[in-house]
């Protein structure tokens, strides 16, 4: 706490410095694991480790070694590729549907909405490896499984939950009454959501697509039961990884999506504060 | 208010309807989507736990002819050509392991005697399987005479059946004394327990480490809370493998937590943390905290100041008043984090898979191991069927009590 | 429309369309092959799938896998098939064929050896015994210490691994039935010739799994082959299991200080097979016969590995002879295939369940 009143005693300020202390604590254990891969991920060495070199800075110790590997391996540059097209074709479908359904969901006179909606949603709720059984099963019977089409339908369905949440959010207080205005001034269903509702719910929109395309690109569970080798992705090349060859080539990879997780993040943020602002500026 | 004619009142209840119907129209795309992919999939996997055909199919006129059995004695001598003419056409079709791996779930053992008698049977030819057919076969295994075998192939022959709930609750039915513990080995329900132990521990560690946290940004200026957030919610974005891996890297034996223990001379020997139900809990606490601070910090956020101030300038000793003021205004945002920390965790795969060795196993890793490996997939599916009722409850509880659109992302 | 939504809309429609095209792309015709990789990989790669490419225009995906039928069964059984051409430990083999998990290949197809010798004379017969099958490699499956981490007394025979009392320390076995069964009863006494005899009765499981037991918290357990050096390497397990080409590559390649304990060995061929309803089942029987020719053999004791073609040893490296597998028979004994065939299924049940204990 930034200011202590004056009629807190010490044990108060002992309190608040504890508080302080511990919560400085919980959030390094919540970043200094994610830091540490980093530096780690150019180790000249083979190892998961710190080597004595790497810590007394000597510059022979780091090298780009396992970024070149990366780049070298026919694998891997499979596995980025297919990560990227399965993550954006499942998020354009997600969305389109999640927002879809998102404004009906929002209206007063939706019938069943709170059952509905919790269906909706449990994609997001039921365990991975349950979802990815029943797939493999469902999608092995009718062909789909190890194919692009099944994996992002799969990846759709799983992203859906994401966008009704960011944009039913959004929409929370919409005033229905401007879009039936406009209908009744005569204006087509389409043109009213595209120039009325879309400009509300536009930063909703967005986050929730990104958060449909974080939960395909970071998704294994589903690729390990259903696709095939061709559908590799990065996740599932990293899981084998770790399961069988552990070496730093993971770790360079793994820096790598911590570097579009930063850039997520950001972009997610900005439209929150333009979002803040906009809404500000319109009290 | 004025009483309404009939046609107004059907004019209201026909806008009213035609309202709903507009409504339910921008939802059935993405309901029919999700029906679609998602719940047939999931349909799917519960119509496998109780419908298994497999021995039907392979032994049809062997399970016909063991209607007429009175289930005491070996099944008479009719009953035992047709089977080895069903087996010897099984064996040339390259079907008998299939029947051997049915046959053995069925009752233990019975893989190898399957085989066995397969390859002696198949050697026959037509003339010979119509004289010593079934003496041949009686011959190969001892099994073969044994009412307890057969009975145990008649109950895998139905195509409809609650056998793999029996099993995946550690239970077996008995001939004679009906259903029973099973007797040999128990191993789902104290994985189970296990597995809701752990999840346990998992919830309590988030709400310990993230409880805190989340009082002390609520209790910044908001510009400061919002960039410490950021550290809260990079976790939260960084994939999932990443932070395992991040956790392989520390915990490993002669990784970064060993390596700096031991260069500062503060243990002699490297501690087994990897592969171990520590490095799940640690993991998964790490992977799931940011699910409980965000509802927590929400709720507090909302929360003012003032109230604990008052109390405490007014002369509340600060403990009790923490605890009977504050605390139960932030229950709304522990239960939802609690509750959705316990949810998912109940049901994790990935990071019990790669960090938690034997001993950190937990019910979705037999669940897949059933899939994977024995490929016992009947199994798997009951298995999955009743972790899903676990979490179906737990989320009728989460729709309940926080609303299931009120998940915080950030 | 608003213009941005609709310069966002064109970009999220550009995007989608660069996928799908990309999608169509990726379909063209290709052979998965399965196999180890690891050292034993990388040699492949270098003498089969990479001449193979060259020669015939085909693109392979070569994946790795970690053994055992599990996943071939899910992919018979679901009808999704995703693997053609499997390479396969024959202790696996008998099981995988009479389980109607793999196509029966046709011998006529493997061409004669470079010098002119049938096919069927000029591989030793264990290589074509299945009718699923062509045998490519002799291997065995070994144990080694590391010269840095084994202490002052040094492990000499199968014995010394189930004796943490003489050699402590963690022991890394690959976590399965399969030759640790067969260690155990070598341990214990049991002479070489009766082991599969003995671990046929339940008296003689039960034997095996005590004698496991005796060493049982000193195990880790691992799932491939390939994680087998790094433990070695590291200091996770002071006595290793794997099979002998990786030690023999890390020896070789890496110069690690480690030593191969022959004593018990159980040895092994390898096979190449085509999964059963491969869609490309006759280019997967082509890439057989192409895989299992005397050039492409003759690289295999690259990683300590025997060729199955009496003809690829006089184009093979030399050098390698006194570590190939057949160079130690007498040290060890042949993998049972049938035995495994008719208890690799409960043998792997009750293993399971013993682990969980």
């Amino acid at each position: 706490m930034s200011k202590i009143p004056a009629y807190f005693g010490f044990w108060h300020r002992f309190g608040a410095w504890l508080l302080q202390v511990s919560s400085w604590l919980v959030l390094l254990f919540l970043i200094l694991p994610i830091l540490v891969i980093v530096p780690l991920s150019f180790n000249v060495e083979p190892f998961f480790s710190f080597t004595e070199g790497m810590l007394t800075l000597q510059p022979e110790a780091y090298s780009l070694r396992w970024y070149r590997e990366i780049f070298n391996d026919p694998k891997w540059l499979l596995a980025i590729q297919n990560s990227f097209l399965i993550g954006i074709l499942a998020t354009v479908i997600a969305t389109a549907l999640g927002t879809c359904a998102a404004v009906g969901l929002a209206r007063d006179d939706m019938p069943q909405r709170r059952f509905i909606t919790a269906l909706l949603l449990s994609p997001m709720i039921v365990p991975l490896i349950i979802t990815a059984a029943g797939m493999f099963f469902f999608y092995s019977n009718l062909g789909l499984a190890g194919s692009y089409l099944g994996v992002i339908l799969a990846h759709a369905a799983l992203g859906t939950p994401f966008v009704i949440i960011t944009v039913t959010a959004t929409l929370t207080g919409f005033d229905y009454s401007l879009a039936r205005a406009a209908l009744n001034l005569g204006a087509t269903p389409l043109r009213v959501f595209f120039d009325i509702i879309m400009p509300l719910i536009r930063p909703g929109v967005i986050s929730g697509a990104l958060f449909a395309f974080i939960t395909s690109f970071d998704e294994v569970v589903v690729i390990l039961f259903m696709a095939g080798p061709q559908q590799r992705t990065i996740p599932r090349q990293m899981f084998s990884g770790l399961r069988e060859q552990i070496n730093p080539s993971i770790l360079a990879i793994a820096t790598l999506l911590i570097l579009v997780s930063i850039a997520l993040l950001v972009t997610i943020e900005l439209l929150r504060r333009r979002a803040e602002r906009l809404r500000s500026a319109e009290d | 208010m004025s009483s309404l004619t009939t046609s107004e009142a059907g004019q209201a209840a026909s806008a009213r309807s035609k309202k709903r119907l507009t409504a339910f129209l921008f939802v059935v795309p993405l309901l029919a989507f999700i029906l679609l992919t998602f719940v047939a999939p999931i349909g799917s996997m519960l119509w496998r736990s109780v419908h298994h055909p497999a021995v039907a199919e392979l032994i049809p006129l062997t399970l016909a002819e063991l209607q007429r059995w009175d289930g005491k004695d070996t099944p008479d001598r009719q009953t035992l050509e047709v089977f080895v003419r069903e087996l010897h056409e099984l064996d040339q079709q390259r079907l008998s392991g299939k029947l051997a791996e049915e046959f053995n779930r069925a009752y233990t053992g019975m893989s190898s005697v399957v085989k066995a008698s397969a390859r002696r049977v198949g050697r026959l030819d037509a003339d010979e399987l119509q004289d010593k057919g079934a003496e041949t076969l009686l011959q190969a295994h001892r099994n073969w005479s044994s009412a307890q075998v057969w009975y145990a192939i008649q109950r895998a022959g139905q195509v409809y059946t609650y056998d793999y709930y029996l099993t995946a609750l550690d239970l077996e039915l008995h001939p004679e004394q009906g259903i029973q513990v099973r007797e040999d080995t128990q191993i789902y329900l104290q994985l189970y327990s296990k597995t809701l132990n752990m999840a346990l521990v998992i919830t309590l560690f988030c709400a310990l480490l993230g409880y805190p946290l989340a009082y002390y940004l609520a209790g910044l200026p908001e510009n400061r809370a919002n960039l410490l957030l950021v550290l809260v919610l990079l976790p939260f974005w960084t994939s999932l493998l990443v932070r395992t891996t991040a956790w392989i890297a520390l915990l490993q034996t002669n990784g970064v937590i060993n390596s700096f223990l031991l260069s500062s001379g503060l243990i002699g020997e490297p501690f087994e943390m990897l592969y171990t139900s520590f490095a799940t809990v640690i993991a998964m606490t790490h992977i799931l905290l940011p699910f409980m601070i965000l509802p927590l910090y929400s709720v507090m956020r909302g929360i003012d100041p003032s109230y604990l101030r008052a109390a405490l300038s007014l002369g509340a000793k600060p403990i009790p008043a923490f605890a009977r003021i504050y605390f139960p205004m932030t229950l709304p945002g522990l239960s939802a984090g609690a509750l959705l920390v316990f949810i998912i965790s109940v049901g994790y795969y990935i990071t019990p898979a790669l960090v938690g060795g034997t001993d950190g196993q937990m019910i979705s890793n037999i669940i897949a191991f059933h899939m994977q490996r024995s490929n016992n997939w009947e199994l798997a599916a009951a298995l999955g069927s009743l972790l899903l009722a676990l979490i179906l409850i737990l989320y009728w509880l989460y729709d309940r009590f926080v609303g299931a659109s009120n998940i915080k992302l950030g | 429309m608003s213009r941005s939504t609709t310069t966002s809309f064109s970009a999220f429609a550009l995007a989608a369309a660069l996928a799908t095209a990309s999608i169509a792309a990726s379909a063209e015709d290709s052979l998965t092959v399965v196999s180890w990789g690891g050292a034993y990989g990388a040699a492949q790669k270098k003498h089969v799938i990479d001449p193979y490419q060259k020669d015939s225009g085909v693109k392979v995906l070569f994946e790795d896998y970690s053994g055992g039928v599990a996943e071939m069964k899910a992919q018979v059984e679901s009808g999704n098939i995703q693997w053609d051409v499997v390479d396969l430990e024959v202790i696996d083999l008998e099981r995988a064929c009479s389980e109607g998990l793999l196509e029966v290949i046709p011998q006529d197809i493997l061409p004669p050896g470079v010098d002119g010798t049938p096919a069927a004379q000029d591989f030793i017969p264990e290589a074509l015994a299945s009718e699923c099958a062509v045998g490519n490699i002799v291997w065995s499956v070994v144990f080694a210490y590391n010269e840095k981490t084994i202490g002052g007394t040094k492990a000499a025979t199968i014995a010394d691994f189930f004796d943490t009392a003489k050699i402590p320390g963690k022991r890394a076995m690959r976590k399965r039935p399969q030759v640790n069964m067969e260690w155990a009863l070598l341990a214990d006494g049991v002479a070489p010739k009766d082991v599969y005899e003995v671990l046929g009765t339940p008296e003689g499981q039960q034997r095996a799994f005590d004698k496991l037991a005796t060493i049982k918290k000193d195990i880790v357990w691992f799932d491939s082959w390939s994680q087998a050096p790094q433990l070695l390497n590291d200091g996770g397990a002071v006595l290793v299991q794997s099979a002998n080409g990786r030690f023999y590559d890390a020896i070789r390649q890496e110069g690690k200080p480690f030593v191969i304990v022959w004593d018990g060995h159980v040895y092994d061929l390898d096979a190449w097979s085509v999964l059963k309803g491969s869609p490309k089942k006759d280019l997967a029987f082509k890439f057989i016969a192409y895989a299992t020719g005397s050039k492409p053999l003759a690289g295999m004791p690259d990683v300590a590995y025997g060729p199955t073609r009496k003809s690829s040893m006089p184009l093979a490296d030399q050098s390698a002879a006194p570590h190939l597998p057949t160079a130690h028979l007498d040290k060890g004994i042949q993998a049972g295939s049938e035995f495994w065939a008719d208890y690799g299924e409960s043998l792997g049940e009750k293993f399971n369940e013993w682990l969980l204990k």
